[in-house]
């Protein structure tokens, strides 16, 4: 008998014939009849409405029917809620049935219909399930009560369930044990705070005996709930690494990836001078080069892990590379991520192979994988140096068939050898030019004019080349225009006399012809630059530009380490954090590496506690005024431009339309002859002298005790780079305000006016609150001083280091550029304060990780003085411990973005002299911690 | 895990849907038909995701079975989890066809039911499977208590792949020794053309020296390894304790250490395994510690390890192709193929594949031995010889005639590929012993009668040209 029949049924009448069957006195018909049922049901037809008819069937003894009931019950109880519970009579009953698998049945069925009114009626037979003699029956408990807390997550606490399913661990079944291990796991994930699974050594322990006995799918789980586990010190991670490699060795290429989860976290604790740590290494490359033998759809999965593991830890796999060739018959998603894998590898002891293999591939018919190839090609260049020669001889060759997407990709890719290697193969230029008229793409159309214009002095017909791009300039993509009007205007600096029609062509395309914001405000920046300063033009166009990197795709660090926490899952897969693809709450807890804590090592000396930054690396950060420059022309100028500019001679312009009227109209006070007071917050705003200034900050401090601590002042632009303007300054807080108090000094001949003042963007969106206001134009040899208030409101962008604020100040001279870094504790807000309960809550959930230790020595003061000159500078006591003789000072702060920043200060009495304080600091965005570290030294050195 | 698992035929019609989460709605079923089955270009991931769903597939000849959800999940699991329900149907019913799947819909769903508790694979051996689903349900009603409770103590037991109880009049056991050797070689060096006079009559001179003339110095090796399995066949009473020794180099060497003789005989044999995986019913952790693999087997046949290897590996042929284009319509072909083994072995089902450029109008073919076509429908010439002895060489030759093309691109020449089977393992592994110990029952391990046998195939075998 088959039963494919059933699918053929789509007369009409049919429901109503099924009806009749269902009701059959017959038990061979009453089969046949749910048989149909269910198939209709697959294809996707609604037979709902034999509800009732079904459900009579359910009460026999035949069990394949019973199944079939089942099977129907569970899809359309939801949508029959009230008539479902004519079930629930016979699925307690089954539940105390003699035989074991009815009683499994009932109980994992009844976990599947998702009606409030059933599941109340589930409790008390899954109570007695999940204690049941029979191990079938117990497994099968435990996954039901992850079915039911999916339903009714409240019920399930309320009636104790949770407690039995961690009785379960301890099953002396392993299979029960790996199902309640996963139950387990999966309602920890939507606590992520409770401490559901509570993993101790003992509990590890049952864990690793269990998985010596249960199925491949237990041993699954179990270790995918080992690797959130984390290890108090190495030693017990590497007894628990040393438990779980003979799990390298099974068939089953999941239990083998979710090994190697386990291994690669718990690895971050070993030392690397540790034997161990060397034959574990070791002991993890042969089982991933298996995966490789694997069914393809399982190569993908792999190769992709593999990805991550490479870049985590190069050395497992660098002998390896013949592994990762491609075959010919790999299906497309296997070559591609091998080859992506091979140029990870590559090296300069396997590279002659690497490139042999490469240029085969260059080759074969799929267009994507070619294109990668080529494109691997160039990568290994600037990967390798040696061998860069060798891939440009291997580059030309390609683009010697003509083939028109190889070619195109060669040439994208050598424009980036270029970069890597100036001065060494422009000889191919020639080469290259040929093959101008072919490029259709804009990545490469938009690659052959940058050579163009960065080589033109050596392109006699430089010239006429970008003047055959400029014919279709306005059907060119935005990447290719852009890439064109800078290559003009490179063109015209090395050959003016030639090109000053080209140039003039172009700009006006820009300018005038385009809709393109970001094209016109280009245009206009390099017209005028090159109406107002030529010689400054040349030194900002052609500015020698900084070597690319060596790896451009490489996955964020922090992403890494979170990807590598999910090897052999989705998550690796898709090389993104399962908050990107997972909706809800569901399994988006953040997970990272554990840190390193030795047991032998004594924790005195935290590798984290680094010395105060040297006063000669502040130098460094300030960056050289072409790349400032760059950066500043990145600003979003406001409002558009209205009207062309004049492109006559423009010395006259005057500097006010120097950056372009939009600018003016942010900072523009120097077009007003006397602002309105009113415009100016009162207590900052107004110019004052330094006697004044003194007599304000009295007053003040009556308001806040005393306020938040002022370094002097230091000069930020001496007067021999800024044609004798001097500026210093430092920045402070007031009653909840920033400012940056100002000296001006003129040390130059002639007098200056028409200041004004403009930040780049910066970590916090510090900005000026109001223009730069000086009054009286400053003669020679005269000093102002200005306070001027800074607001948060500015645009953000991260700096290095976060500090680091660019300024641009501007007079009738010229635009000046300078760079400073401010105190973070100009950024500590009033309401700092956090309650006690939060503290303690924020302290646990923020991870261990992001606990930063530092020291402060030689500071002689009691802990009072520390907390009241603390809280001065916004920074909160919220309680004091003393513990063995030292004070614990527990302390809040927030910053401007809404930071909080969690600080445990420890102060050991003693010899003043010798007086050091340990400060801790938690905080979800870590990189902030070593700043306020040095916020917290100022404030308690002076 | 896994929210539903869904099969479609060729069409994209589903034949059968089994949900298991909340999540994955009716609209995924369409989904997926519609962005992958029915996709207009190749299906570039078996990954995919779909309006945050994520979608597993494998497919089975023209059997679309695919593993939808919205979790994080293994995904490792999954595929691992796809085939094994593939490899549970076919022992069920056979091959999975459209016809096999709606003959036994109702039996899938009950294994469907059984082996994947919301989402959660559960015990997946067939040998326990069966026990308990049966094509005729009613059986399990007339099980004894004591019958059922084995039931279930095989299924959640810790030996879930074997039932007691089992009794053989003969006790007997096979073990197969199943190689694949895969090859690539790089193109032909252009290296000095090697001169080698064959003392022959004329007629056989002439083609040697055609023969010498396209046969410059070899290519080279780019990679090869062989990936082994061990498939063992048991039909043995109770539950017997077996012990499974080969020739792995690790193991003779630290026995050698003992009696340096044994170490000069055996230790030139032996065999360095890169990595070997094993059926679950191995003890992963004594074979850790000791290197020794021991297991009590299922019952019937199962694949008892996976190895690899990569030194000294047999190379049973060796493929020497010349390719010369004459002018833009005409290539020559020459490929000699040598045995390389004991001669007096033999090769079987030899098959040597060349493939030809797509605008080939027509071919002429010589060769020595076998017959050779040109399969247009294929774009290869095919070669097939039956038979082939030890330490000879075979050569084929063909002119292909080209039509014009203006197409720019040069013709990519794939690899040629090649297919035999030898009756020895290229990786030299051999069997040294299968103890089997049943303390229970009364036989012995004298009383076992055991068979081996060796057989290596090619994999991937391939000659750039």
């Amino acid at each position: 008998m088959t039963d494919s029949k059933y699918f053929t049924t789509t007369k009409k009448g049919e429901i109503f014939e099924l009806k009749a069957e269902l009701n059959s006195d017959k038990k061979e018909k009453k089969k046949e009849a749910v048989k149909k049922v269910i198939a209709s049901m697959t294809v996707g037809k609604d037979v709902s409405a034999l509800f009732p008819d079904v459900v009579n069937c359910m009460q026999t003894d035949n069990l394949e029917l019973k199944k079939l009931v089942y099977l129907y019950l569970m899809n359309y109880a939801k949508s029959q809620p009230d008539m479902a519970i004519m079930a629930v009579n016979t699925f307690v009953k089954d539940c105390e049935d003699p035989n074991p698998l009815i009683r499994a049945l009932a109980v994992r069925t009844m976990g599947c219909i998702r009606v409030d009114k059933i599941t109340e009626y589930l409790c008390e037979p899954l109570r007695k399930c999940l204690k049941d003699e029979d191990p079938y029956v117990r497994k099968t408990a435990a996954v039901c009560v992850a079915k039911l807390h999916d339903i009714n997550a409240q019920l399930v606490e309320d009636q104790g369930f949770l407690d039995t399913l961690k009785d379960l661990i301890s099953d002396s079944n392993p299979m029960v044990v790996a199902n309640a291990v996963a139950a387990l796991s999966e309602i920890a994930e939507s606590h992520p705070s409770s401490n559901l699974l509570d993993l101790n050594p003992q509990s590890i322990n049952k864990l690793l005996t269990a998985l010596n006995e249960c199925t491949e799918w237990g041993q699954i789980f179990i270790l995918d709930c080992l690797a959130n586990y984390t290890p108090k010190d190495d030693r017990e991670a590497q007894s628990i690494c040393e438990r779980v490699t003979p799990r390298l060795s099974h068939a089953n290429s999941a239990v083998v990836l979710s090994a190697v989860k386990v291994l690669m976290k718990f690895m971050e604790m070993l030392s690397k001078d540790l034997d161990y740590y060397g034959t574990l290494l070791k002991k993890l490359a042969p089982p991933l080069v298996t995966l490789l033998s694997a069914e393809p759809e399982l190569q993908y999965v792999a190769l992709r892990n593999i990805n991550l593991i490479v870049q985590k830890r190069p050395e497992i796999l660098k002998h390896e590379m013949k592994v990762f060739f491609v075959k010919y018959n790999d299906p497309i998603y296997v070559k591609l991520e091998k080859l992506d894998i091979m140029i990870r590898l590559a090296s300069q002891a396997n590279i002659a192979q690497v490139l042999a293999e490469l240029k085969e591939y260059a080759t074969e018919v799929d267009v994507d994988f070619v294109r990668k190839a080529v494109r691997a090609i160039g990568r290994c260049a600037i990967k390798v140096e040696q061998s860069a020669e060798r891939c440009v001889s291997t580059l030309l060759d390609l683009i010697q068939t003509k083939v028109n997407y190889v070619v195109q990709e060669a040439i994208v890719v050598i424009k980036d050898i270029f970069r890597k290697y100036p001065n060494k193969y422009e000889s191919v230029i020639a080469t290259l030019c040929e093959n101008l008229d072919s490029l259709d793409e804009p990545e490469a159309r938009a690659a052959m004019i940058w050579i163009v214009g960065e080589y033109a002095e050596r392109i006699d017909n430089a010239d006429e080349l970008l003047e055959s791009f400029l014919e279709g300039f306005h059907d060119e993509s935005t990447q290719v225009q852009l890439q064109l009007l800078t290559a003009i205007v490179k063109l015209f600096l090395k050959k003016p006399t030639e090109t000053q029609e080209l140039v003039q062509q172009v700009l006006s395309l820009a300018t005038q012809d385009s809709d393109n914001p970001d094209l016109r405000d280009r245009g206009y920046i390099y017209w005028r630059l090159l109406s107002t300063d030529p010689v400054a033009a040349k030194e900002v166009v052609l500015a020698e530009k900084p070597l690319i990197s060596e790896e451009t795709d490489l996955i964020e660090p922090t992403l890494l380490d979170e990807l590598i926490c999910y090897i052999g899952t989705l998550a690796s897969v898709y090389h993104k954090p399962p908050s990107a693809f997972v909706e809800g709450g569901r399994g988006v807890v953040h997970k990272s590496l554990p840190p390193r804590t030795a047991s032998s090592e004594s924790t005195e000396s935290p590798e984290t506690a680094p010395a105060g930054a040297p006063p000669g690396e502040q130098l460094d950060v300030i960056p050289t005024q072409g790349d400032l420059l760059g950066d500043l022309l990145n600003l979003d100028l406001g409002p558009p431009v209205s009207g062309p500019p004049l492109a006559t001679s423009s010395v006259q312009m005057g500097a006010v339309d120097l950056l372009g009227s939009g600018l003016d109209s942010l900072i523009g006070a120097s077009n007003f002859v006397s602002p309105p007071a009113a415009a100016v917050p009162a207590n900052l705003g107004a110019p004052m002298g330094s006697g004044l200034s003194d007599l304000f900050d009295l007053t003040s401090g009556v308001g806040t005790l005393s306020g938040s601590y002022v370094a002097p002042k230091a000069v930020w632009l001496p007067a021999m780079k800024a044609k004798g303007l001097e500026i210093s300054g430092t920045f402070t807080r007031q009653v909840g305000s920033i400012s940056m108090d100002l000296q001006l000094t003129n040390k130059a001949l002639q007098v200056m006016t028409d200041f004004a003042i403009q930040f780049n963007r910066n970590s916090f969106g510090l900005a000026p609150a109001a223009p730069l206001q000086v009054h009286a134009p400053l003669s020679p040899n005269q000093t102002v001083e200005i306070s001027l208030p800074l607001n948060t409101v500015g645009s953000v962008m991260k700096m290095e280091p976060l500090n680091n604020l660019q300024v641009a100040v501007k007079n009738n001279i010229d635009v000046f550029y300078f760079s400073t870094l401010y105190p973070l504790h100009i950024l500590f807000v009033e309401d700092g304060k956090m309650d006690r309960q939060m503290f303690l809550a924020t302290w646990k959930d923020i991870p261990n990780e992001n606990e930063a230790q530092f020291q402060i020595r030689d500071c002689p003061l009691n802990a009072e003085a520390v907390s009241s000159r603390l809280q001065s500078s916004n920074i909160f006591t919220i309680a004091k411990r003393n513990v063995e003789g030292q004070d614990m000072l527990y302390q809040s702060l927030k910053l401007t973005n809404g930071i909080w920043v969690l600080a445990e200060l420890r102060i050991q009495p003693g010899n003043p002299s010798f007086m050091v304080l340990q400060l801790s600091l938690k905080c979800r965005a870590p990189e902030v911690s070593q700043h306020v570290y040095q916020a917290y030294e100022t404030i308690l050195k002076n | 895990m896994i929210g539903g698992l869904f099969i479609y035929n060729h069409k994209g019609e589903v034949l059968i849907s089994r949900v298991y989460r909340d999540d994955i709605g009716r609209n995924a079923v369409d989904a997926f038909r519609v962005n992958v089955i029915h996709a207009r270009q190749q299906v570039r991931s078996p990954v995919t995701n779909i309006a945050r769903t994520s979608f597993f597939h494998v497919k089975r000849s023209n059997i679309w079975l695919a593993a939808v959800t919205k979790q994080n999940v293994n995904a490792a699991m999954v595929f691992e989890f796809l085939y094994k329900m593939c490899d549970v149907m076919a022992a069920y019913f056979g091959k999975i066809s459209e016809e096999n799947i709606k003959n036994n819909f109702v039996l899938i769903y009950e294994l469907l039911d059984e082996i994947l508790d919301f989402g959660y694979p559960q015990n997946s051996e067939t040998g326990a499977l069966k026990t308990f689903i049966t094509q005729q349900g009613i059986k399990s009603q007339h099980q004894t208590k004591e019958e059922q409770s084995q039931i279930t103590s095989q299924v959640t037991g810790q030996i879930g792949w074997r039932r007691e109880g089992i009794k053989y009049r003969r006790n007997e056991l096979f073990l197969d020794v199943l190689e694949s050797v895969n090859l690539l070689m790089s193109p032909q060096g252009e290296g000095p053309l090697v001169m080698k006079r064959d003392g022959g009559q004329g007629r056989i001179l002439v083609l040697t020296q055609l023969l010498l003339f396209i046969c410059p110095s070899p290519g080279q090796v780019l990679s090869a390894h062989v990936s082994g399995r061990v498939v063992m066949k048991s039909y043995l009473s109770g539950m017997p304790e077996c012990k499974f020794g080969m020739n792995d180099k690790i193991v003779i060497e630290k026995q050698g250490k003992g009696t340096a003789d044994e170490t000069s005989k055996s230790g030139k044999q032996s065999i360095a395994i890169d990595d070997c995986t094993f059926h679950q019913c191995v003890r992963l952790s004594k074979f850790d510690s000791e290197r020794s693999i021991s297991f009590i087997p299922p019952d019937g046949e199962f694949e008892l390890m996976r190895y690899r290897t990569t030194k000294d590996i047999i190379l049973p042929f060796r493929v020497i192709p010349l390719v010369r284009e004459v002018g833009r319509t005409k290539l020559e072909v020459k490929v000699v193929i040598k045995s390389n083994f004991k001669p007096s072995l033999l090769a079987q089902k030899i098959e040597v594949r060349i493939p030809t450029p797509l605008n080939t109008s027509g071919v002429q073919v010589i060769c020595m031995k076998g017959k050779a076509k040109y399969k247009a429908s294929e774009n290869a010439i095919v070669w097939k010889i039956k038979r082939m002895a030890g330490m000879k060489e075979s050569q084929i030759s063909a002119e292909i005639e080209l039509l014009p093309t203006n197409d720019k691109k040069k013709w990519a020449r794939p690899p040629i590929s090649m297919n035999f089977e030898v009756p020895f393992a290229p990786s030299g592994l051999k069997v040294r012993y299968l103890k089997v110990f049943e303390p229970k029952l009364n036989y012995s391990d004298h009383d076992v009668i055991k068979w081996v046998r060796y057989i290596g195939r090619s994999g991937i075998y391939e000659t750039r040209c």
